[in-house]
């Protein structure tokens, strides 16, 4: 099953179907902590902006009313002003704490809600949306893009509500000093404002590209990893050497065109504020003459012109970190909205007990999403305490059948009963408990050999399960390879189990399956990598459950068909063929070929 | 540590010194005209505002001579800033393409045993976070020392206007810096913390999602998201920590410049009454407060920076001091148009039991991978490799090409000690491929003959199609929209298993090596393929100088393959247990026997437990108490 056909029903959502203010709306909805107490933030918001205006007010008092009083300087009047806009400054200040506090702490209760709900939800999704996407690009839906939007909060937002809101009180305070004034400042900043829309997109445009090279980058440098062995067996170390060095500096030339792109922008912020500072001395010194404004007052001018230009330099990036923070958002949203296709019964489930476990497939039809049909009208019974080999050609279907009967899958037709209720009636967990598969590539985790084999188990307490797990070896007739591990079931098995070979990885992954002592054990070509002596051993013990559980084998190597109690050959999506090996070997069919050329390849 | 701090900004200025000079310079022109923006201000106030609002005729006439004085400033002012920004980013891109050059060169320059030692994540970081951590403080770096610039004029000119104000506008630098200090001190490690959880939360992620069909098929979800939500409440804690310190230092730092402007207006208008100053120069020293406010904090951001900077350098450095390649020869090894001779003499492989260090000879806690293992196999042989899961195989045949050097006794081929011969030569004419497959994200043909197009000595396009077509996967290629210039995703990801596998084969076929070493190369491809694929490697061997058999090493488990070989080796727990023919070994090798009638002798089992009162006896222990 590859990526190639998946429609758009099995896969996430892309970015840009929400607008920003959707994406808002959407993302409190998702994390209602973001809103708590805002009300009081607010408030507590305006409070501190205020506080910020204090100084061009005693600037201007101080001019006017102190230096030049009409009795001479007046160090008193100035000194009692200073120390009441120092109370209010700090007054300000703690209220300004106190809002910084608490923004963080709801917005980083609510991302932390946002990142773990989307977590959660991966896990949810179908195989088939799972596989749609690249892991990496999934992790970095509850990593990366996540850590924007609290970048942003921390950095950004602050920033961008504190502007808007000084700029709010520094205009109100401007008009009470002088609308002509006023009008003219705003008359200065707003050009720019309308400018830095278009520049704010390139900005982004820019910034997108050099993320899209660093990505290739990094993924050129991942190859000089991964592709370790490879390079050094084929002696392909300067080729990819070059391809490196491209990549390093494409890299290098687009991040300097994004980083001149917003000097520039910035730079001609501080340009128009420092000019704004000449015009308010020009126009302010006519209006004075002309009577309309004192000196005090156009000197508080420029200082109030100050609280303009930090945002009016920082707009771009602010409004570069929003557009990445809502995007981000969106992508880690389009998760959380991205349906579920197999949906678990939950609690109006019907309970299914332990014990012995029929399976049956009730004309069952299963195509993959815009794909031809791969299963259809198959109608077969798995009855409790039997193995089932499952045979056919690469690309037959009978993977499939095997997802069906985990429900990793739904069908598209009929219906997959589990003694008898349609297996999306059964509680998912309940399902899980009772029926369970052990992939080809069963993944390992960066652990021992222990921690790995009780991975399904219940507690987190390894050591205590060992007891456990080494009958479950000795079953297995597995304990002659256990010893042989430089550490036992102390063995780090690394990254993905890459210590171990293919083969190896298989076996621990078969344990842990047989540890969850499973009603129904589902594998699928679980062995292929093992040699044939230890696959015959492990066909033996798995063969002895049969009666307590049942099996079924998705198997390459027909000695499992030999084994089984019941063989299904699937050709071209159909049940063709059931019925113990030594009929079906004498029926002379599709399954008596197949034996044919097996036997041959192995003896 | 302030050494070491010193000597990393030193050391990063001086490999891009035409950049540095270029930005410090710019920055100190910045620094300069910042200062002169607050003393034209105070000039023109004193000059012109306020006796032109007195009625002075004279000033009214310069009203329009001031403002532009205050543009002229403005421009330079904005040019510095351009200037500083532009070629500090240009500095700090540089450093990082320096970096990763040179790590990107280190890691294709080292063996596999020091790949092996390091974990693929960690290798990653270095190319990707530590080199953001340790150049991401030249960012504010020509920032920093312009501000130094901007100081030093700033108290120049105050002294010059009346020391009283400048004590009373420099009484809050000391704070400003030590409250810089303080807010460093506690934000680096609050920083680092919710840095290296951010890490793990990755970390955690990309083991989870790889694992989903793991977590599926155990039902492990809840498991998985507590492992998380564990992790990620922890971030939120050390992320608000992290914000609690930062909401505190803002408004601490937005509080400052204000007070000292407040003194500023006491202290000034007293001297105002002493008749020492005058406006303009209360307005210049109050205004010069105001524009402190944010470049004192360039400091900050230094200082912050600088010890992430240390670790991050540290981590990288790490990697580019490892030592060389490993010691080898420059002995050729002539493509003289025969398979070549293969011998292991006396070789052992022993590896340290915790992987992440060097082997030492004398370190007691290591596992044997092989041990005593002689073998001499002839040119244009076939031999299998046969043996148990977990028996060495996989360590023996990548001693061939020296991704593993033996640990003692030697490899030789055509009699040269493989450690004898120049690496190119080795790669040219011993070829493996790998139990799995990596696929380049490059087209088809740059999979196969991993050379560029132009490159002397690359591989004709009809080279390529006779190799696809002794992998047999030349149907799969044509069909695909672009032939050989297709784009294959990311590790191939558009193919199938047993595609990759094939097209690996291809790429080492391509080659015609004189040594061929398949590792269980074929596991993902149909049996009846696979025997075509085998039997064509001895037949097809015809033109371009191309007409000899390579001497083959398989590692295999289908009997049919294995019956393809001229002779079979069988390895067990590192040891060569026998060699010989297959029926030489199953008549006197009893493990083979095992291994290569196993399914046989299971089916004639079988057979007998058939019979009808034959139960299998009961096995499990657990089964009792469920």
């Amino acid at each position: 099953m590859t990526n190639a056909d998946t429609s758009a029903d099995h896969t996430i959502g892309s970015s840009g179907t929400l607008g920003v203010w959707a994406t808002l709306r959407r993302g409190v909805q998702v994390s209602p902590e973001l809103l708590e107490g805002f009300r009081v933030t607010l408030l507590l918001a305006v409070l501190a902006a205020c506080g910020r205006i204090l100084v061009p007010i005693a600037v201007q008092q101080t001019i006017d009313g102190g230096v030049l009083a009409s009795g001479g300087p007046d160090v008193t009047r100035v000194a009692v002003l200073a120390v009441l806009a120092a109370l209010g400054l700090l007054l300000g200040g703690a209220c300004a704490a106190v809002v910084n506090v608490r923004l963080f702490r709801a917005s980083e209760s609510g991302l932390a809600t946002l990142r773990v709900k989307a977590f959660r939800h991966v896990h949810d999704l179908s195989i088939l949306t799972q596989d749609s996407e690249r892991r990496g690009s999934l992790v970095s839906r509850v990593t990366s893009d996540v850590d924007t939007i609290s970048l942003f909060v921390q950095w950004g937002g602050i920033m961008l509500l504190v502007s808007i809101l000084q700029i709010a009180v520094a205009t109100a305070l401007m008009a009470v000093y002088s609308w002509q004034l006023t009008v003219l400042v705003w008359l200065c900043f707003v050009p720019l404002l309308v400018v830095l829309r278009p520049l704010q997109k390139r900005v982004n445009v820019a910034y997108t590209r050099v993320r899209e090279r660093v990505g290739a980058l990094l993924g050129a440098i991942s190859e000089a990893v991964v592709g370790a062995e490879t390079i050094r067996a084929y002696g392909a170390q300067a080729r990819t050497q070059r391809r490196i060095d491209t990549a390093i500096l494409a890299t290098r030339d687009a991040a300097v065109r994004a980083q001149n792109l917003v000097s520039l922008v910035f730079s001609s912020g501080v340009l128009v504020a420092n000019l704004v500072l000449a015009v308010v001395v020009v126009a302010g010194t006519y209006l004075g003459v002309a009577g309309a404004l004192s000196a005090g007052k156009l000197l508080a001018f420029l200082f109030l012109v100050q609280l303009f230009t930090g945002p009016v330099q920082m707009a771009t990036e602010v409004l570069n970190e929003l557009q990445n923070a809502v995007a981000g958002w969106r992508r880690v949203l389009a998760v959380i909205d991205t349906p579920v296709q197999v949906i678990d019964a939950g609690d109006a489930g019907v309970v299914s007990p332990r014990g012995p476990a029929t399976i049956e497939l009730r004309g069952v039809g299963f195509a993959y999403p815009d794909g031809p049909p791969v299963l259809s009208g198959v109608d077969l019974t798995i009855p409790a305490r039997t193995s089932v080999a499952v045979v056919g050609a690469t690309g037959s279907g009978k993977t499939t059948v095997a997802k069906l009967i985990v429900r990793l899958l739904d069908p598209t037709a009929g219906q997959v009963l589990l003694d008898g209720v349609d297996l999306r009636d059964v509680r998912l967990a309940e399902l899980r408990r009772r029926v369970v598969m052990v992939p080809q590539e069963g993944f390992l985790f960066d652990a021992t050999v222990l921690e790995n084999v009780v991975y399904g188990l219940p507690g987190a307490d390894a050591v205590g399960h060992e007891p456990a797990v080494r009958v479950a070896v000795a079953n297995l007739g597995l304990t002659g390879w256990l010893d042989g591990l430089p550490q036992g079931l102390a063995t780090p098995v690394g990254q993905r189990g890459d210590r171990l070979s293919a083969g190896e990885r298989q076996l621990v992954a078969l344990v842990r399956a047989y540890l969850a002592e499973a009603d129904l054990l589902v594998l699928d070509e679980a062995t292929s990598a093992v040699d044939p002596v230890t696959e015959v051993r492990i066909a033996r013990a798995l063969d002895s459950l049969k009666h307590g559980r049942s099996t079924v084998t998705i198997a390459h190597r027909l000695s499992t068909a030999e084994a089984s109690d019941l063989v299904v050959v699937i050709d071209a999506g159909r049940v063709v063929e059931v019925g113990h090996h030594t009929e079906l070997v004498a029926s002379g069919g599709i399954y008596a070929a197949m034996h044919r050329s097996w036997v041959s390849q192995t003896r | 540590m302030l050494r070491r701090a010193v000597q990393l900004l030193g050391r990063g200025m001086a490999s891009e010194p035409r950049t540095y000079v270029l930005a410090v310079g710019s920055s100190a022109v910045f620094g300069v005209t910042t200062v002169a923006i607050s003393q034209v201000l105070g000039k023109v106030t004193n000059a012109v505002v306020v006796p032109a609002l007195d009625g002075s005729a004279s000033a009214r006439g310069d009203i329009w001579p001031a403002g532009l004085a205050i543009a002229a400033v403005a421009l330079v002012l904005a040019a510095g800033v351009a200037g500083r920004r532009i070629f500090a980013g240009m500095g700090y891109v540089d450093l990082q393409a320096g970096h990763r050059t040179r790590i990107a060169r280190q890691l294709l320059r080292q063996p596999m045993s020091w790949h092996r030692r390091h974990a693929t994540g960690q290798l990653l970081a270095n190319a990707s976070s530590d080199v953001e951590a340790a150049t991401a403080v030249f960012n504010p770096l020509p920032f920093a020392l312009g501000v130094v610039v901007m100081f030093v004029v700033a108290a120049a000119a105050l002294l010059t206007t009346d020391v009283w104000i400048a004590l009373a506008a420099f009484v809050i630098l000391p704070v400003v810096l030590l409250v810089n200090v303080v807010f460093e001190r506690r934000m680096t490690p609050a920083a680092t913390r919710a840095q290296q959880l951010r890490g793990e939360i990755a970390d955690i992620a990309h083991e989870s999602f790889e694992a989903a069909l793991v977590v599926k098929s155990l039902g492990t979800e809840d498991r998985e998201e507590s492992r998380f939500a564990e992790r990620a409440m922890r971030l939120r804690d050390a992320n608000v920590r992290l914000g609690v310190v930062r909401a505190v230092f803002d408004p601490v730092m937005d509080l400052l410049p204000g007070l000292g402007t407040l003194l500023v207006l006491v202290v000034g208008t007293a001297r105002v009454a002493a008749g020492a100053v005058n406006t303009g120069d209360i307005v210049a020293a109050a205004y010069l407060l105001t524009l402190l406010a944010v470049p004192v904090r360039a400091f900050g951001w230094v200082l912050g920076d600088l010890p992430r900077a240390l670790v991050g350098y540290e981590r990288i450095a790490r990697v580019l001091d490892a030592g060389g390649e490993p010691a080898h020869g420059d002995l050729r090894l002539p493509a003289d148009g025969r398979g070549a001779r293969v011998e292991l003499r006396g070789v052992g492989v022993r590896v340290p039991v915790r992987p992440s260090l060097p082997l030492r000879e004398s370190d007691p806690d290591h596992a044997v991978l092989l041990e005593d293992i002689d073998l001499d196999l002839a040119p244009g042989r076939t031999v299998a490799l046969v043996g148990p899961t977990g028996a060495g195989k996989t360590t023996l045949v990548t001693l061939l090409n020296r991704l593993w050097d033996p640990t003692s006794g030697t490899v030789l081929i055509d009699g040269v000690d493989v450690r004898d011969v120049r690496p190119a030569d080795l790669a040219a004419q011993v070829a493996l491929v790998a139990q799995s497959a990596f696929i380049f994200e490059d087209t088809v043909r740059g999979n196969v003959t991993l050379c560029d197009d132009e490159e002397p000595g690359a591989p004709t396009d009809a080279q390529v199609w006779a190799a696809l077509r002794l992998a047999r996967v030349d149907a799969v290629v044509s069909a695909l929209p672009g032939g050989l210039d297709s784009p294959l995703g990311e590790r191939g990801s558009s193919l199938s298993g047993g595609q990759r596998q094939r097209l690996a084969l291809a790429r080492a076929l391509v080659r015609w090596p004189r040594v061929l070493v398949l590792d269980d190369a074929t596991s993902a491809v149909d049996p009846r393929v696979e025997q075509q694929i085998l039997a064509g490697l001895r037949t097809a061997a015809r033109g371009d100088g191309r007409d000899f058999a390579p001497t083959v090493v398989m590692v295999a488990y289908r009997m049919s393959s294995v019956l393809l070989a001229d002779e079979v080796v069988h390895l067990d727990a590192g040891r060569v247990v026998d060699r010989g023919t297959h029926d030489e070994l199953i008549a006197r090798d009893p493990g083979y026997r095992d291994l290569a009638t196993a399914y046989e002798r299971e089916s004639e089992r079988r057979a007998v437990a058939a019979e009808p009162d034959s139960e299998p006896q009961e096995l499990t222990t657990q089964e009792a108490d469920r």
